[in-house]
């Protein structure tokens, strides 16, 4: 009886020290995530309307405008590939730094940090500095940046327009590479230390027991180390996948929308429709697409964290 | 009793706020602009020492991130004191006909000053008969600006002013290892700017104007020839423009490297930061087929409802009409006063140029810079710009002017 009571009061307790937290995310992300669906549906396309407030319901209108806009096209097809590559670089890169660094060679502590001081800088930074080292010049007489560097070692045949080039292959805009670069300089890092973090966690038994049985090297970091860091991959790719849907920063600061938007982001999109052209509802319903893009593949890791939890 | 404590402290921070600040909200931190900019200041601390300027600027050609800055803080009720805007629709649409703003006529004539501007001027500042904003300079976007011994080297005398003419002194330019024009459009605003003073040389000033109120079809050939003319024109432009910013663009011409910029005439003011003397290193003309039609883009201050510290904000708008303010202001920023009274000796000889045509020439309001046509327009337009810079294609181009000229102009 007593023990039932002093729970119930425990329960109280700490549900008056979470509920403003509860109160403050309920109104300030739920809340205008809600807000943002709506205005996404209405035809709050211009200042006026929008301040007046007097709302119209359009239903799918704004959405289905977008998907028939050729920038939008190209706008999800270079979150697409910019995804898929960043991701793949940043783990690939990841895993291949952790597992020198965890060699435990001389001056890999600094190594270490060297690695992952990009991560302390702000994407801002990052895109004004890469911009100026991809920036093109003038080929071939007035070359700039990584072209210049090229030409000084007579590399000429590598000098490429960059962020400026607007070839393609199955839609995927060449332009995106630098960008791609510059991003997976800054978050390989990370992932390093992720998978760092994982290999010093891998007991030492098991590498033993498959020397005695007399495995190789290379068997031993594919047989059971990298299944071992699976979850750990699985983190880091949802961790990346979501900065990468919603990039907006690194791409406005290094190339902005580039040639016939070869460059362009949703995020880009909806801060220019939004606060320039003033289409509000046209910028909110492109937000509600970054949402869902993002929740596909944040809710099923969600999910299973969460049945896993509970499991324990 | 806590109750009153707080409501006079409240009170007392509001005053103190209230007498002793004024916050200027614009986008002027470039060359040429920020010391401008600090020049007005300065007029202004002159004669109110007590009270202090907060200098809120949001850096980005043209304002572009700035007035996504003020538009959020519009709405959210939270207005500067002052802020600038481009006189025309980018005022009007966008903050008087959703009553965000006081009207300022009675103030002027209060002061005595309201016929000291060009009509025309206060035409493109007002809405129902009532100024909104107050404009403290003029600028010309239809500029060309020419480096001078690219020109002795590869052997022009005289660059021709239409455009069938200019075409084939950039073609020579261009043989002689130059770059004709520097472009850098990487914000999409610039390449706009490219497009509508072409859009001007093909229209002509009166079919230019009609297009906004209607007397002009968008169906009007002149726009598809504008097109023809700007695809020939984009050809001898850098060809690393969409990693360039104006600046950089203008830069291009200072170093020797391009022979032409067309830019709004603060390229001017940048040139001279940069060290040049107008008439020395560098010449300029209007852009080859627009001579006797003045693109005008106008910066302005108006007073928005709710400023925290309206009487400060008088006293600032007060400077910004004063000969005083703007003789201090447009000198160095490189445009011309507003005012038809300033002193004309302070001007270098391109605003002295730039202000005999202010007064002889049509005027025409610029496109890229706000005035013309609601920002909507705008925004659809450099879309569309840019993306037949690299397609070339012109039906696709004529299509998405012609739509978003129904979305936004009739």
């Amino acid at each position: 009886m007593f023990h039932i009571k002093r729970k119930t009061k425990r329960g109280i307790i700490s549900f008056l020290i979470l509920s403003p937290t509860f109160a403050a995310i309920g109104v300030f992300v739920y809340f205008f995530i809600g807000w943002t669906g709506r205005t996404s549906v209405s035809n709050w396309n211009s200042f006026a309307r929008l301040l007046k407030g007097e709302f119209e319901f359009v239903g799918l209108r704004n959405y289905f405008r977008l998907f028939e806009d050729p920038r939008f096209q190209t706008d999800l097809w270079n979150t697409l590939y910019f995804t898929l590559f960043f991701i793949l670089g940043c783990l690939l890169l990841g895993i291949v730094l952790a597992v020198l660094i965890d060699r435990n060679l001389k001056g890999s502590g600094i190594f270490r940090n060297i690695y992952l001081f990009p991560m302390a800088l702000s994407f801002v930074v990052t895109g004004a500095v890469w911009r100026w080292i991809f920036a093109p010049g003038i080929l071939p007489s007035n070359p700039q940046g990584m072209n210049l560097l090229f030409s000084l070692v007579g590399l000429d045949f590598l000098q490429w327009r960059w962020f400026t080039s607007t070839e393609s292959f199955l839609n995927f805009n060449f332009a995106l590479i630098p960008v791609i670069i510059a991003a997976v300089w800054q978050m390989s890092g990370y992932t390093m230390a992720m998978y760092l973090a994982g290999l010093r966690g891998i007991s030492q038994d098991l590498v033993e027991a498959a020397e005695v049985d007399g495995a190789t090297g290379w068997q031993i970091f594919w047989k059971i180390k990298f299944p071992i860091l699976r979850p750990i991959t699985l983190s880091a790719m949802i961790i990346l996948g979501h900065i990468s849907l919603k990039i907006f920063d690194l791409v406005y600061a290094m190339t902005g929308s580039g040639p016939n938007n070869v460059t362009d982001v949703p995020a880009i999109y909806m801060f220019e429709t939004t606060f320039r052209a003033n289409k509000y509802a046209t910028g909110s319903a492109i937000a509600i697409i970054m949402l869902l893009m993002v929740a596909v593949v944040i809710i099923p890791y969600l999910a299973s964290a969460f049945r896993k939890e509970k499991r324990i | 009793m806590r109750k009153s404590l707080l409501a006079v402290l409240l009170l007392s921070v509001s005053l103190l706020f209230a007498s002793g600040s004024v916050e200027i909200f614009s986008w002027w931190t470039g060359g040429g602009e920020e010391e401008g900019l600090a020049a007005i200041y300065e007029v202004f601390k002159a004669k109110y020492p007590d009270v202090e300027i907060i200098n809120a600027t949001v850096a980005g050609g043209a304002g572009t991130n700035a007035k996504a800055v003020l538009k959020t803080r519009m709405l959210g009720g939270n207005p500067p004191d002052s802020f600038q805007v481009h006189g025309g629709m980018e005022l009007i649409d966008t903050y008087v006909i959703t009553g965000m703003m006081e009207p300022l006529t009675d103030i002027l004539e209060s002061w005595g000053i309201l016929d000291k501007f060009p009509k025309d001027i206060m035409t493109i500042c007002s809405y129902d008969g009532e100024v909104y904003s107050i404009p403290v300079n003029v600028h010309r976007g239809n500029v060309v600006f020419i480096n001078n011994e690219i020109l002795e080297k590869v052997g022009i005398d005289e660059v021709p002013s239409d455009g069938p003419g200019f075409l084939e002194v950039c073609e020579k330019i261009k043989e002689a290892g130059f770059i004709p024009l520097s472009l850098g459009d990487k914000d999409k605003w610039e390449a706009g700017h490219l497009f509508e003073t072409v859009l001007l040389s093909a229209l002509g000033p009166d079919k230019y104007n009609g297009l906004w109120d209607g007397k002009t079809s968008f169906e009007d050939p002149g726009i598809e020839r504008a097109i023809v003319i700007f695809e020939e024109l984009i050809k001898y432009v850098n060809e690393d423009h969409a990693a360039l910013t104006w600046q950089d663009a203008t830069r291009m011409v200072f170093d020797g490297k391009a022979a032409f910029n067309v830019m709004g005439d603060w390229a001017e003011g940048y040139l001279k930061t940069l060290g040049w003397t107008p008439g020395v290193e560098f010449s300029w003309m209007a852009v080859p087929g627009t001579e006797g039609s003045f693109m005008v883009v106008t910066d302005t201050f108006g007073l928005p409802k709710g400023a925290p510290n309206r009487e400060n904000a008088l006293k600032w708008l007060e400077i910004v009409a004063s000969v005083e303010g703007q003789d201090a202001f447009n000198p160095i920023k490189g445009s011309i006063p507003a005012r038809l009274d300033a002193d004309k000796s302070l001007y270098d000889p391109y605003l002295t140029w730039s202000m005999e045509d202010f007064s002889t020439n049509a005027l025409c309001p610029s496109i890229a810079h706000g005035s013309a046509a609601p920002e909507g327009f705008i925004t659809e337009l450099n879309d569309a710009v840019n993306i037949f810079i690299t397609t070339k294609d012109r039906a696709a181009f004529l299509s998405a002017i012609k739509s978003a000229a129904e979305d936004y102009i009739y």
